[in-house]
């Protein structure tokens, strides 16, 4: 009795917390169906009353500044996690070379973006851009813009996420591997390109995976690096200081395919592993069957 | 060609974009408009209400990362001794919110400490929103994840047949779990309060959204020097408060890793 209350209070604290996380996303969507608007103009400032059910706030989601963020986002996503992969690969091919205490330092120093708070960074950049553009003022040259600054940025964080990705996959796989290409008839290059490479392909996409999360995700330094033109995050932060507010259809746009996604991803996942311990329990009973 | 050749262009990308750029904390702290002076750095170091809120932000960070592990531990435990499978379907639904964009998620909770909340209260509108109780409550929202992932990874890692030695040798529940699974579990504390405490004392959107102007922390005093006034000289108190900021992870770091033995390679940067 006392065991079986223990059990449900232990699901009742589950779903409570579930709960808490759950409802602002819920809060949102819910109200993304709410009618805002007051006579002519429509402000989304009052997020607490209930004026009826519309579907106009999907509608109006992607016209003017919020269109233009995401689509940035989107671009901005896009060409980090390709370049990010890219050097980030090729460094860590590099890197573990390299002899212990240079290998050491390398990595190290890559740790830096990942251990710095957002803050610190985006600051760090946004100092660094104050000063490159100075020098350009003085020159009387072009000052580099926002899009340039925010990729310079994102590839920076990025890059390491990439490198402690493909590492571990480097250090599982075997140089003997590389070798048999080589006395098979490969050139070093296509060694690399026709063993190495494939070998490690799952590090590379789970470092491209997390670049691109990394990139999407990002809100601290993007706002400390850009002016004018952002990306969605700081879109959303100073629409939400400001009186306008913001189109709560968004929270839908995002929540839907990221669960639908996350859900696919994860049901495959537990579906295998389902049957890998049907596999084992029979492999089991056979052996007592054995005994 | 050697192969090391290949990290090359990251090395150079790496020092022109992560190294250098830290040298100009340090360079606009003390030099403004071109000329070098320390007035304006050795002005916010002499400023004691710098100071209070500092404090007021480490209090704060420290309440966050203790609410997060007193509420995140019992679930990351439920969860490990769960079978498999459920834990698996039930700890995605844990982690889903944290890739949901977070300024829109602390809008939400704007939206219903601001209104929703109020109005179901019979409270007047903004009575919840800028009082330090709401902006606690949304960073414990935001970092609560943070603390149950690690958690989760290491109670589930736990060698189970520990537990039945302990039981064996007749420990009750409550010593077995004491003497056998809260020491084995360090580590996941370690890390987890390492990432909710670090990001804790730098936040500065939630009570940017939450404090309504009229509850800030030090994240905003950086946030003001940088983003709204943004002068020559602001740049200096900005990057001061930076340097400051950057000492307490360092610090907190250090005694965190104190704390974890578990020294990868490459893996300690401090």
């Amino acid at each position: 009795m006392v065991k079986k209350a223990a059990r449900s209070l232990k699901y009742v604290y589950l779903a409570l917390m579930i709960l808490f996380l759950y409802v602002p996303i819920l809060y949102l969507i819910v109200f993304s169906f709410n009618n805002f608007s007051t006579g002519r103009r429509i402000s989304y400032a009052n997020l607490g009353m209930w004026k009826g059910f519309t579907l106009q706030n999907y509608a109006t989601l992607f016209t003017g500044e919020a269109g233009q963020a995401l689509l940035l986002t989107l671009e901005i996503a896009g060409i980090t996690s390709v370049v990010a992969t890219l050097i980030g690969t090729a460094a860590a091919i590099g890197i573990y070379s390299m002899k212990k205490r240079t290998r050491n330092l390398v990595l190290n120093a890559s740790q830096l973006p990942m251990v710095n708070p957002d803050l610190v960074t985006g600051i760090t950049f946004m100092m660094l851009f104050a000063f490159v553009n100075s020098v350009l003022a003085n020159l009387g040259l072009r000052q580099v813009g926002d899009i340039p600054r925010l990729l310079i940025a994102h590839i920076s964080f990025s890059i390491p996420y990439v490198i402690f990705s493909v590492m571990p996959r480097l250090r599982q796989s075997s140089d003997l591997l590389y070798e048999a290409a080589m006395d098979l008839g490969c050139s070093p290059m296509q060694a690399l390109w026709k063993a190495v490479i494939p070998d490690i392909m799952p590090g590379i996409t789970s470092g491209f995976v997390m670049a691109l999360t990394m990139s999407l995700d990002d809100f601290v330094v993007s706002y400390f690096v850009s002016d004018l033109k952002s990306v969605l995050s700081v879109y959303i932060y100073s629409a939400a200081r400001g009186a306008k507010g913001v189109n709560p259809a968004l929270a839908t746009v995002i929540f839907i395919p990221l669960v639908t996604l996350l859900l696919v991803v994860n049901l495959r996942r537990i579906a295998k592993e389902r049957e890998y311990e049907i596999q084992n329990k029979k492999v089991k009973l056979k052996d007592k069957g054995g005994k | 060609m050697k192969r090391k050749y290949f990290a090359y262009p990251y090395i150079v990308w790496m020092i022109l974009f992560i190294v250098a750029p830290m040298l100009f904390i340090f360079f606009y702290s003390v030099n403004v408009g071109g000329a070098w002076t320390i007035a304006k750095a050795w002005g916010t170091l002499s400023d004691a209400g710098k100071w209070n809120i500092l404090w007021t932000s480490v209090v704060m960070a420290f309440k966050t990362t203790l609410i997060c592990l007193l509420l995140g531990y019992p679930i990351a435990y439920i969860l490990s001794n769960m079978k498999k499978t459920v834990a698996g379907f039930i700890s995605v639904l844990f982690f889903v919110p944290m890739w949901m964009n977070f300024v829109l998620r602390t809008y939400a909770w704007q939206a219903i400490l601001e209104y929703f909340l109020p109005g179901l209260l019979g409270m007047k509108d903004g009575t919840l929103t800028g009082t330090e109780s709401a902006v606690l409550m949304v960073l414990v929202y935001n970092f609560l994840p943070f603390m149950i992932m690690p958690l989760y990874n290491t109670l589930a890692k736990l060698d189970k047949s520990l537990l039945e030695a302990a039981r064996d040798l007749g420990a009750n529940s409550v010593i077995t779990f004491i003497k056998v699974v809260l020491p084995l579990s360090v580590p996941g504390i370690v890390s987890g309060i390492t990432m909710v405490f670090i990001p804790a004392i730098t936040a500065f959107t939630v009570p940017a959204l939450i404090g309504n102007g009229k509850y800030y922390l030090y994240g905003n005093e950086i946030e003001l020097a940088f983003k709204t006034l943004s002068g020559q000289g602001d740049y200096a108190v900005g990057s001061t408060l930076s340097i400051i900021l950057l000492i307490c992870v360092v610090v907190s770091t250090l005694i965190m890793n104190y704390f974890d033995k578990d020294q990868k390679e490459g893996g300690q940067m401090w």
